[in-house]
């Protein structure tokens, strides 16, 4: 049956958004990190961040069917047209919240990819098998780090405590369910988020868990990224670097 | 040139008759192009300069992140984002090696680390200037890469194996991205008039500071001749400086850019480009730690290893408890 373009768009935003969002947050550690080996696999990681968008929001642009390319929808939305959950656009902070903010999405996207290689869309499958590879390793590694952070001294335990506390209550955002989601779930293009938060859990409790950590017990979510409803203040400084040269200097190849 | 003004630990080049039977040994094998690995006997001064010429390269790499990694996050296109990431991931790695191989010489990462951050060992001095806009970025992999290129490609010849092996496979990576620099720099020196103003400005910023890459002239170089000697270093200032103006100045021109340097200019005589001196008392004052980056760069440096150290201490903390429960178990 077909979609409404409307809201594939929108789902599409949703996960290329996040990448890319969070893809700048990883490289702004470029050459600060707290040992050599990080320098390398943070780059990576970023670098592997922006290659799913570049296929995310490619696709994006092709549904959309304006003749835009990826580098539009990146360089040239504003705040408001942005997709992605909060969670991805939450400053830096210490090199431990930094590793967690990264787990704590790597773990709800190897849950998502894993079931969008089964998706109806045959190129949001492939764009799902060509990123699970790579969100396989992310998520082993952003967890190993976790748990030896969390596992590790006094001090490392306590400021891996605190980032919990802090990135929790974007968790949930992950899972809100609405029409867009409503409307993939019944095309048999991607789940209802809803439906992930199971296996989620399991995942994630146990590398909490094994990190020493305590799962926060609120239930509060902030939400309004996914829906662009409302960001954080974060994000309009984001795009302010990210977009400034495109923005100065329109319509130059590069 | 990732290693400059590095002083030979000894004085002077021994002749024959003064040498042990050891050190006669030693040289008979660079003289023969035989490689020097660790386990190999060497003369301790051979082995105190390498240290500092391969440590200082090392930290270079390292170094060298920051002034890249200030546009990563302004990177124009999400292809160029890409492209400058996976260079800047390649630099790390360079570290990496580097310090493996210094490591082969007996003096651990930290050790050199700390020297770094302590003012004891250097890096390059090309480092210690801004990127002040895009074309930068380009202007980096193309001239300051050209440049190391020049330098490193004699290198695979050096005489200590470790060393000569890091830079066959630093070499392959490095000239990817000079080409991938002249290919962003073409981009805007063929773009609208307002690129074309960047890649002139980043070009003009950039060409003295990399030509002093390659060090003081010979006549002014005084630790070379015993380098020479153990064969650590293969060319003289001069000779790699006079190598990459030949070559770069070609590709000034094919970009339609004008000359940073108005002494530029072909000798038909030599069979090279002239080109003028670059101010060395700006080379000198840049060692001494007066350019204009010095301060931050360092900072920079030592802020990410003062932040990381309960990172380093409760992964260490965590490996430990990891392998007291694994005896314990078994």
């Amino acid at each position: 049956m077909a979609v409404d373009k409307d809201k594939l768009l929108q789902f599409l935003l949703r996960i290329g958004d996040s990448t890319l969002v969070l893809s700048h947050r990883v490289s702004e550690w470029c050459g600060h990190s707290p040992i050599l080996e990080e320098d390398i696999a943070l780059a990576n990681t970023a670098l592997d961040l922006i290659g799913q968008s570049q296929m995310w929001l490619g696709y994006a642009a092709e549904v959309q069917g304006e003749g835009k390319s990826a580098d539009d929808l990146a360089f040239l939305r504003d705040a408001w047209d942005f997709r992605n959950v909060l969670l991805t656009e939450l400053p830096n902070g210490d090199f431990g919240r930094t590793l967690l903010r990264q787990f704590l999405f790597d773990a709800f996207q190897s849950v998502l990819m894993g079931r969008l290689i089964k998706s109806s869309d045959e190129t949001v499958a492939g764009i799902a098998a060509k990123a699970s590879k790579e969100v396989a390793y992310h998520v082993e590694r952003s967890a190993d780090t976790v748990v030896g952070l969390g596992d590790g001294t006094e001090e490392s335990h306590k400021r891996m405590q605190q980032a919990l506390e802090y990135l929790w209550p974007y968790v949930g955002e992950m899972f809100e369910s609405d029409e867009v989601d409503a409307a993939m779930a019944e095309a048999g293009i991607a789940p209802d988020p809803a439906s992930l938060r199971e296996e989620y859990d399991a995942l994630v409790g146990r590398v909490l868990a094994e990190a020493t950590l305590t799962i926060p017990e609120g239930k509060f979510a902030h939400k309004g990224g996914r829906t662009g409803y409302m960001h954080t203040e974060h994000l309009g400084h984001l795009l302010a670097q990210m977009q400034w040269l495109q923005r100065a200097y329109p319509g130059c190849e590069w | 040139m990732y290693a400059q003004m590095i002083k030979t630990a000894s004085n002077s080049v021994k002749s024959r008759d003064e040498m042990s039977p050891e050190e006669a040994a030693f040289q008979d094998k660079i003289d023969n192009d035989i490689k020097i690995e660790p386990r190999d006997w060497m003369p301790e001064d051979y082995r105190r300069t390498l240290i500092r010429q391969i440590g200082q390269h090392a930290h270079s790499e390292v170094v060298g992140q920051l002034p890249e990694g200030n546009w990563i996050t302004r990177a124009p296109t999400l292809e160029r984002k890409m492209i400058l990431l996976a260079k800047v991931q390649d630099e790390a790695g360079h570290g990496l090696y580097l310090y493996s191989a210094a490591e082969t010489l007996g003096v651990s990462r930290d050790e050199m680390v700390e020297m770094l951050h302590e003012g004891r060992m250097k890096y390059s001095s090309i480092f210690n200037y801004p990127t002040l806009n895009w074309a930068d970025i380009g202007a980096v992999g193309w001239l300051v890469d050209g440049a190391a290129i020049v330098n490193q490609v004699a290198l695979q010849r050096t005489s200590y194996g470790p060393y000569s092996r890091a830079m066959i496979r630093i070499c392959k990576e490095e000239s990817f991205h000079a080409r991938q620099g002249y290919h962003a720099i073409m981009k805007m020196a063929f773009g609208t008039p307002e690129q074309k103003k960047m890649a002139q400005d980043a070009v003009n910023r950039l060409w003295f500071p990399a030509i002093m890459m390659f060090g003081p002239n010979d006549s002014e170089s005084t630790h070379s001749e015993q380098s020479m000697a153990w064969k650590i270093k293969v060319k003289s200032n001069d000779e790699l400086r006079q190598q990459f103006v030949d070559q770069t100045v070609p590709q000034i021109e094919y970009l339609g850019l004008d000359l940073p340097d108005p002494g530029i200019k072909w000798n038909e005589e030599r069979g090279h480009y002239d080109f003028s001196d670059p101010d060395w008392s700006e080379f000198f004052n840049v060692i001494k730690g007066n350019g204009p980056c010095n301060v931050d760069r360092m900072n920079a440096r030592v802020k990410a290893w003062e932040d990381g150290q309960w990172v380093r201490d409760g992964l260490m903390e965590h490996a430990r408890k990891r392998a007291t429960r694994k005896v314990a178990a078994e």
